[in-house]
């Protein structure tokens, strides 16, 4: 079957979709957008969060037809769409914010930025998931505490348990997306 | 595999007749870990994330309607002054990812003995809207649960919906599990106080081939310091006792057989302590369910 969708404010199409496939890997494997990872395909670990009309979402756990028409932001997309109040509110929007350049060009999220500069990536392969997770939190809660970012990052996984340093990360992120003003996250 | 998705109910039950063998999925967080794995897939999927209607909820006089499509995540945020109970159970679904999708319905439809909603619906009453093209019917949640992941619902027939009755009193829940996210219960306890009935209802997970109540605990009602004071010690033992009673739990790869007898006691104590001192704080329950003469 067809699938249409905004993907990274983009519409796409997939074609050849097998009806019980997941949205993770139409994504990966159809659409070539690797950043988001495949571990658990069962939806323990969060490597595969994605925005799905702005909310975040295990995207092995969706499956690819229920996300005809909706909207899709993933790691790849994250720091243009980061998704907003008004995407969950009306699908469709995409939720488009400033971005931060760095020295080569490419642009990173300010949670990107705050996962490098903290230290918060080790074999990498979870921080698509957990950059995505965070984005979402921040929104919602501009200065989390401990626990909050705990809760909030219950269903991310890293694996090389440097979650310590993912938490520096968070609260650094916090603090420049509050010092950069509210448009920034 | 066919892959059908209606836009209204009415055509997802004309859907759900032309193929009763179709598998309805909403937020999919238990049906795509079977087809991940490799598990034989359905004839169909029934997507029913298009169907807008079943994407709301409602207060009808004393009762709240919750719709099939209302994800744990909305039970948290919209309902937890209304049912109090069931966003605590809500709230340890999975993690927020999962609390996104997944629904009330998916865990009714999915019928675990382990789903973390139904030792509320069992203690606070609620009822199944079962649907299709012959009709509609309510089906009590006593006589939801047939067995072990199995229903009482016809093979053409949909969840719309749940019904439950506006708080009555101070509700809570526990559930044991070796984090306090991404778990599977290893026993779970939802206990809800009637206060203008002075009843108790209690309703345990995960320690029997269908969740189910505990009804010789629940007939300890009027042992209970409904006009404040401590809880009698000899009341909440014999209030653990028979619950731990009611239970038939086996051994599994979460726990053994002993240990859910024990620790379900230990729950059920715990929660009707919670709940009654949720009644000493409160100054009006009956402000809050609008239902003082009841």
């Amino acid at each position: 079957m067809r699938v249409t969708l905004t993907v990274n404010g983009e519409q796409r199409t997939a074609d050849d979709v097998w009806p019980g496939e997941s949205l993770l890997f139409t994504l990966r494997e159809r659409l070539g957008l690797p950043g988001t990872k495949n571990a658990c395909e069962q939806g323990e670990c969060g490597s595969c969060t994605v925005l799905l009309d702005g909310l975040p979402v295990c995207a092995c756990l969706v499956a690819a037809g229920q996300a005809q028409g909706r909207t899709v932001v993933t790691v790849e997309g994250i720091a243009r769409y980061p998704g907003s109040i008004a995407a969950r509110n009306e699908r469709g929007a995409d939720g488009a914010a400033p971005t931060a350049a760095t020295a080569d060009g490419s642009t990173l999220h300010p949670v990107q930025e705050a996962f490098v500069a903290a230290g918060a990536v080790q074999c990498g392969f979870c921080t698509p998931g957990l950059v995505v997770a965070v984005v979402d939190l921040l929104r919602t809660r501009p200065h989390p505490t401990d626990s909050e970012i705990r809760e909030a990052l219950a269903g991310n996984l890293c694996r090389c348990t440097g979650y310590e340093k993912i938490l520096d990360a968070v609260h650094l992120a916090a603090q420049r997306l509050a010092a950069a003003g509210p448009d920034a996250s | 595999m066919e892959f059908v998705r209606p836009t209204t109910f009415a055509d997802a039950l004309a859907e759900k007749a032309a193929r009763p063998q179709a598998v309805p999925i909403l937020g999919g967080t238990d049906l795509m870990v079977g087809l991940n794995a490799g598990h034989p897939p359905p004839p169909a999927l029934l997507d029913l994330t298009a169907v807008a209607e079943l994407d709301a909820w409602a207060v009808d006089d004393d009762e709240v309607w919750i719709g099939a499509g209302v994800t744990y995540r909305r039970l948290i945020t919209e309902l937890g002054t209304l049912c109090p109970g069931l966003a605590l159970a809500a709230r340890t679904v999975g993690s927020p990812q999962i609390r996104n999708r997944a629904t009330l319905a998916g865990n009714l439809g999915t019928a675990s003995p382990g789903g973390d909603t139904h030792p509320v619906l069992l203690a606070t009453g609620a009822v199944v809207e079962a649907a299709s093209v012959r009709g509609q019917r309510a089906i009590p949640i006593d006589d939801f649960y047939a067995g072990v992941k199995r229903h009482a619902l016809a093979p053409d027939e949909l969840i719309r919906g749940v019904r439950l009755p506006i708080r009555r009193g101070p509700q809570q829940f526990a559930k044991v599990g070796t984090r306090n996210a991404m778990v599977i219960a290893v026993c779970s306890v939802a206990v809800a106080l009637d206060v203008a009935r002075r009843t108790v209802r209690v309703g345990v997970g995960s320690v029997a081939p269908t969740p189910r109540r505990a009804l010789a605990a629940e007939d300890l009602a009027s042992g209970l310091p409904w006009d404040g004071g401590p809880l009698d010690d000899d009341v909440a033992r014999r209030f653990g006792a028979a619950v731990a009673a009611a239970t038939a739990p086996i051994d599994d790869v979460r726990g053994t057989a002993a240990y859910r007898r024990h620790s379900v006691e230990v729950l059920a104590r715990r929660t009707l302590a919670w709940a009654l001192a949720d009644l000493d704080r409160s100054e009006a329950w009956d402000g809050m369910t609008g239902r003082s003469e009841a």
